[in-house]
């Protein structure tokens, strides 16, 4: 197939209005391009790595024939990357005098120093946008749900409850009209945008960043710049730039090829391209075991949910990366093309060394895939100092068999415990054949003892991490016995705090 | 209140934070949001990770030919002295010329076009030091004999006979860990050079020490320097003398270059290089008879402050002065050590060392309360200072105002604590891994800056001839909605609503020689300073009024924006257009400082605080025993503010100062390698509650009865700090949960912050006991 000539400068809606732009530096943030060239200085620079949300902006795409908007964190984001997309910030984001969101906000107290407030608000609208119709209900949102949509935006002052009556109250209003009319003229700008079939191509000062819409013109483009970054969400490798210094030269941008966001799901196997967000991930993962939507739920937050994605927090083979223990414990193969054609491996098998993966140049990750085996005991656990959006000090993810009361198939790996995600080699092999009833757990812990030597850094000692490593499989064993009595987060139900005076 | 209170008073009104919608919409202009002058350079500071040695030789060739740099500073570059500390005693340099004392103290900085080629710039330095080996732990400062300055001491009675012949007897070590402020909006100065001198629009809580720092490095006269504030992003005591060293290198460039110079910290930067709450190791001991009550206490305060004095002195004051928190000690001693180390100079945080010193005081109540078997609310209430000659501090100041027997006996019922603490038993008797634990624990914390030349303030109040009003005075707005609350006064003294009054930024031009806005004496201070002004116009337009219109005085009255002069009513704006004409003056300076205060730091006797703010909170708590991992349940909290100005605003602080102080009690680790490196440097890896930390149930009052005996401003209490300390309670029924492994025969060794790893250690450590 010929490939279609480039599109040189990047377009999108901010609010409505219309932008196109070249990029010289393929490296300039969203934020840089909201706060120094837009002369928008409402989005705020907390942390430059994503982790506070000062700087959150709701992103429209198209989704599933519809525009659907998430809200990111605009200091991770490379401004290629929105192309084709609508942002709103908050001064886009009211159609009126105030959007609720704003108007709610001050209502309820819910700003002290304000830095934070911009965030937040998007982060409420973001919830409104989401609930959509949902959302004409007398109770509103539930504090879970409220909770996952604040815990990418940290706030230094308020103690968050004003906060989150206002993204209560904001959970039971309708969208508004005027809303709706802008989302649905942004949708038919994007959707006219997206039937040009050139990719977007930004050469620069010695840098190019190209943005293949398909898998032929990112086969392309690879062949052109084997050198490139591949960039997923750029939640890890936005952070090279804004925390490390780095400057890339050449960036191929994967999220517009639509054929890496594809899902399918048979009875015995489940398909995620590796384009696919953490976000979507999280009800795909959630459908075979709650552990895996529980996890996919701490994932970050939700900011960085929108953004990574499923190939990237896989692809990079960092040691603390939350989803390759669960996937290999799971049994997951990857699906690896280049020019050469594809290759599938186990999971495990890529992660070669710390910093070290098997993927040579001009290769990507494709695809993830997941055997579905609904007679296997799953659990996994992420331990951190933090609840949410926090990085694991370790993670553990266990998998199993029962037949006749004994252990078949056992599958063990942690995260934070090795330079790479490790299975417990040892441990599985003491447990299998054994009775899941027996005085096994002693055996297996003194074996896990062996499969590991994992280090002390800021997020918890070498000790604690091997002593919760052997308690997480003593959890493991409980509750395939049913004897597992810690449950410490449960949901409550969440009641709206009065001021007494 | 007085008697002129109608409908239109502001005082007592729930009003928004003046800013809220503008914060909320984004149009609140911070620092970096200002439209940059032409011309503006950025500047980012250098430094090495070498923790401690001497700069051999500094190679910034590579920083001056990066691209975009226009100027490259050094120490050599200061016309004047190379000192930033708040007391000005030289310990604390702008730039470090001869040895660096922590790891990333600034050296040098980069000036360049753009604030990416500025930070791009400053990678590019070579710098060879002779390391030597750092003193990093409060251990190793003892044993190299390493302070900032003289151990202090109080004491009072026989103290050491009385703990000898005590009944019982229980000591520990109570460890807290530091904190970092995480103001959402990072250190940040934009210096504008002018023919005058030069224009600093500045985060701080300190205008006035800013200008004068500003002023002793460029070795001008302070009137040659103006800083304003109009607010900050979050300060909590990190922008009192923080501030200073961006401020002062933005002009330093600024008057080098003639352009513009805007400094801000990025966040790994803003971490490593400014200071934090102080590190406490201490010691207790304390004596008590079979009932549980105190009958001698010897507490020895040891704080890691860093590389220089900054303001660890009064930090530690402050601990000494809390380490009785709401308890009569009838004998006592307490010493205090500030030890020197090689890390950043540890700084203000709300709470000010009473934080540390209070959990000392709660610690020893509770080991008391499991020696003796017996609830440490109980230990709590024996102990609390009453008026049967039990109401002497070690300081030798009497508590003449003491609420907590009321307000803990109301919250005791409210929050259900005996049937929780009951309910509780029965859970952890049944659970093998999840343990629960609960504690009430009260807060007594003295107001007025400890310094006692500090407690004044001056406010100025332009009335035009419009009748609308500009407000302005010595306190700068952080958040904690200082602003809202001074107009209200002003409002409440002229009778005009509100949004006649303009609050305008903090300004070394308009009030000179501010203090801080920090110790939470910001409404008390400058809302009487700006009472006082505000009491000028209105005495100054009575007298015109009664002159021009021929009725007595008695007979004016200034009554929801009018003013009712005889028979006849007019606007207050008509009378203010007359009064003009007539050539009154509208323009008024208010002034106050503390009265009664007085502290003799030799003999540390004396009346260092006016008066003391009240509180007390219930916190319950779940611990997992195989991972440590714990969530606040429950919390239900009454604090004293006096009669609130603004409950919106009070209850405002007073959750968020709970939630703060829940973190550093938690999950806020601030974690040093053996380098004496800082690894936790940012969001990634310092982590700060979120929304879901909050306890799902999350009860706050304010206390009905609350009133302050002394004369402040409409009666009220300051409510900046105290609530942060509300959060022992958390602390308390960790370790309650905790002591369940032991079966409640000790208090744990459980050290702040209460990680998940922190609490294992403490659980195992009593498991290999029993």
């Amino acid at each position: 197939m010929p490939i279609p000539n480039y599109r040189e400068q990047v377009r999108f809606l901010l609010g409505q209005q219309e932008i196109k732009i070249g990029i010289n530096n393929p490296n300039i943030t969203l934020l840089e391009y909201l706060r120094l060239t837009a002369r928008l200085t409402g989005t705020k620079e907390g942390c430059a790595e994503g982790d506070c949300g000062a700087c959150t902006v709701l992103i429209g795409e198209i989704h599933q024939g519809n525009i659907r908007y998430q809200p990111i964190n605009a200091c991770i984001t490379l401004l290629g990357m929105v192309d084709n997309k609508q942002v709103h910030t908050v001064e886009t984001l009211a159609q009126d005098n105030v959007h609720p969101a704003q108007a709610l906000m001050a209502e309820q107290h819910a700003s002290q120093c304000g830095y934070c407030t911009p965030g937040f608000v998007m982060s409420i609208a973001a919830l409104q946008c989401d609930l959509g119709d949902k959302s004409q209900t007398k109770v509103g949102a539930s504090k879970a749900q409220i909770d996952d949509y604040l815990s990418g935006n940290l706030c230094r002052c308020t103690g968050y409850g004003p906060i989150i009556n206002a993204a209560q109250e904001i959970s039971k209003k309708p969208l508004s009209s005027a809303w709706q009319t802008q989302a649905q003229t942004a949708k038919k700008t994007i959707h006219e945008w997206m039937n040009d079939p050139r990719p977007l191509r930004c050469v620069g000062n010695k840098a190019i960043f190209v943005a293949p819409n398909s898998l032929d013109t990112l086969h392309d483009a690879l062949l052109k710049h084997p050198d490139a970054t591949l960039l997923g969400g750029a939640t890890d490798v936005g952070l090279w730039i804004t925390k490390l210094g780095k400057r890339l030269t050449n960036i191929i941008y994967l999220g517009q090829v639509s054929e890496m966001r594809n899902v399918s799901q048979t009875e015995d196997t489940l398909e995620i391209g590796a384009g696919v967000s953490l976000q979507d991930t999280q009800l795909l993962l959630g459908s075979l075991t709650p552990d895996l939507e529980h996890l996919m739920r701490r994932f970050g937050a939700r900011q960085v949910r929108s953004q990574g994605t499923v190939g990237g927090n896989i692809a990079n083979g960092s040691p603390i990366g939350d989803l390759p223990p669960a996937l290999i414990a799971l049994g997951a193969k990857l699906e690896i093309a280049g020019a050469d054609g594809i290759r599938q491996i186990p999971l495990e098998n890529f992660f070669i060394g710390y910093g070290k993966q098997d993927l040579s140049p001009g290769e990507f990750v494709r695809l993830i895939r997941i055997p579905i085996n609904r007679n296997l005991h799953f659990r996994c656990w992420k331990i951190s100092k933090r609840f949410d959006q926090d990085i694991s000090s370790l993670m553990g993810a266990f998998s199993a068999t029962v037949e006749n009361n004994k252990f078949q198939d056992v599958r063990i790996c942690f995260g934070g415990m090795a330079g790479t995600p490790k299975r417990a080699s040892a441990c599985e092999a003491v447990l299998l054949q054994q009775s899941v009833a027996s005085d096994v757990l002693v055996h297996a812990k003194r074996a896990l003892a062996r499969d590991f030597e994992p280090i002390t850094d800021m997020r918890a000692s070498a000790e604690y991490r091997n002593y919760v490593a052997q308690n997480l499989l003593e959890k493991f064993i409980l509750s395939i016995n049913d004897k597992d009595q810690s449950i410490l987060h449960k949901d409550t139900v969440w009641t709206t705090p009065a001021i007494h005076q | 209140m007085g008697k002129q209170t109608n409908i239109t008073s502001s005082i007592g009104q729930a009003i928004q934070h003046d800013s809220a919608l503008k914060h909320a919409t984004g149009e609140a202009l911070y620092v970096d949001d200002i439209p940059e002058p032409v011309g503006t350079l950025h500047l980012s500071p250098g430094s090495t990770d070498i923790t401690c040695g001497a700069i051999l030789n500094l190679d910034l060739n590579g920083v001056q030919n990066a691209p975009g740099t226009v100027l490259v500073l050094t120490a050599s570059d200061i016309p004047g002295l190379n000192d930033i500390s708040p007391t000005g005693c030289g310990d604390d340099p702008l730039l470090a010329s001869e040895e660096v004392q922590f790891s990333h103290q600034p050296i040098f900085a980069a000036v360049a076009e753009t604030y990416q080629e500025a930070h791009q710039a400053v990678r590019a330095a070579k710098i060879n030091i002779e390391s030597y080996k750092p003193i990093l732990t409060i251990e190793e400062a003892f044993a190299k004999a390493s302070f900032v300055s003289k151990q202090k001491q109080m004491a009072r009675g026989a103290w050491k006979e009385q703990l000898e012949i005590s009944a019982n007897r229980a000591n520990g070590i109570t460890v807290t860990g530091g904190q970092d402020h995480f103001y959402l909006e990072g250190q940040i100065s934009l210096a504008v050079p002018n023919e005058d001198g030069v224009h600093i629009y500045c985060s701080t809580q300190h205008p006035t020490e800013v200008q004068h720092a500003i002023a002793r490095i460029l070795g001008w006269p302070d009137r040659a320097v103006t800083v304003e504030v109009r607010r900050m992003g979050g300060g909590f005591g990190g922008k009192e003398t923080q501030a200073a060293q961006w401020a002062a290198l933005a002009a330093l460039a600024a008057v080098k270059t003639r352009r513009p110079v805007k400094c801000r910290l990025d966040r790994d930067d803003d971490m490593l290089m400014t200071g934090k709450r102080h590190e406490f190791k201490s010691s207790w001991d304390v004596g008590f008879d079979n009932h549980g009550q105190i009958l001698a206490v010897d507490i020895h305060l040891a704080a890691r402050c860093g590389f220089s004095r900054d303001l660890s002195d009064p930090v530690s004051d402050r601990a000494m002065f809390h380490s009785d928190n709401a308890y009569y000690y009838p004998t006592v001693r307490i010493r205090s050590d500030r030890c020197r180390t090689n890390t950043v100079s540890n700084t203000a945080f709300r709470g000010f060392g009473g934080p540390q010193g209070m959990l000392v005081a709660e610690q020893m109540i509770q080991a008391i309360a499991y020696k003796l078997k017996k609830d440490p609310l109980d230990i709590r209430k024996i102990n609390f200072y009453n008026k049967n000659g039990r109401n002497l501090t070690p300081y030798n100041m009497r508590v003449e105002d003491f609420v907590l027997d009321k307000l803990v006996e109301e919250l005791e019922v409210t929050s259900h604590y005996r049937e929780r603490r009951r309910e509780i038993q029965l859970h952890n008797d049944a659970n093998n891994s999840i343990k629960r634990g609960l504690a009430l624990t009260p807060v007594k914390f003295g107001i007025s800056f400890t310094n006692t030349s500090f407690n004044q303030a001056g406010a100025l109040l332009h009335v035009y001839k419009d009748g609308s009003i500009q407000l302005n005075h010595g306190g700068t707005e952080m958040g904690q909605g200082l602003f809202i609350k001074v107009a209200q006064v002003v409002s409440e003294e002229l009778q005009v609503g509100i949004d006649q009054i303009e609050i305008t930024a903090t300004h070394t031009g308009k009030v000179p020689n501010t203090s801080a806005t920090a110790a939470s004496a910001g409404t008390d201070l400058n809302g009487m300073a700006a009472k006082n002004a505000a009491s000028t116009i209105r005495r100054r337009l009575t007298a015109f009024a009664s002159s021009y219109y021929g009725v007595s005085e008695s007979e004016i009255n200034f009554s929801m924006g009018r003013v009712t002069i005889g028979e006849q009513i007019i606007s207050f704006a008509e009378l203010v257009s007359k009064a003009y004409l007539h050539r009154v003056q509208l323009s008024a300076t208010g002034f106050y400082r503390t009265p009664k205060i007085h502290w003799d730091p030799l003999s540390a006797t004396g009346r260092p605080f006016y008066y003391f703010a009240y509180g007390a909170a219930v916190s319950e708590v779940s611990i997992d025993l195989l991972t440590g991992e714990n969530r606040v349940v429950a919390v239900d909290i009454l604090h004293d503010v006096g009669r609130s100005l603004n409950p919106a605003i009070d209850i405002g602080q007073i959750e968020g100062g709970f939630i703060q102080g829940m973190g550093w009690l938690t999950t806020e680790e601030l974690w040093w390698n053996d380098a004496g490196q800082l690894k936790t440097h940012a969001p990634s890896t310092y982590k700060i509650p979120t929304s879901t930390d909050r306890p799902d149930h999350f009860e706050i009052r304010i206390f009905n009865s609350g009133e302050n005996l002394e004369s402040t401003i409409y009666r009220s209490k300051a409510v900046g700090e105290p609530p942060l300390m509300l959060a022992l309670s958390v602390h308390q029924a960790i370790a309650d949960a905790v002591a369940s492994v032991g079966n409640y025969q000790r208090l744990p060794n459980l050290a702040a912050p209460a990680t998940p790893e922190t609490i294992l250690h403490a659980v195992n450590e009593l498991r290999l006991e029993n």
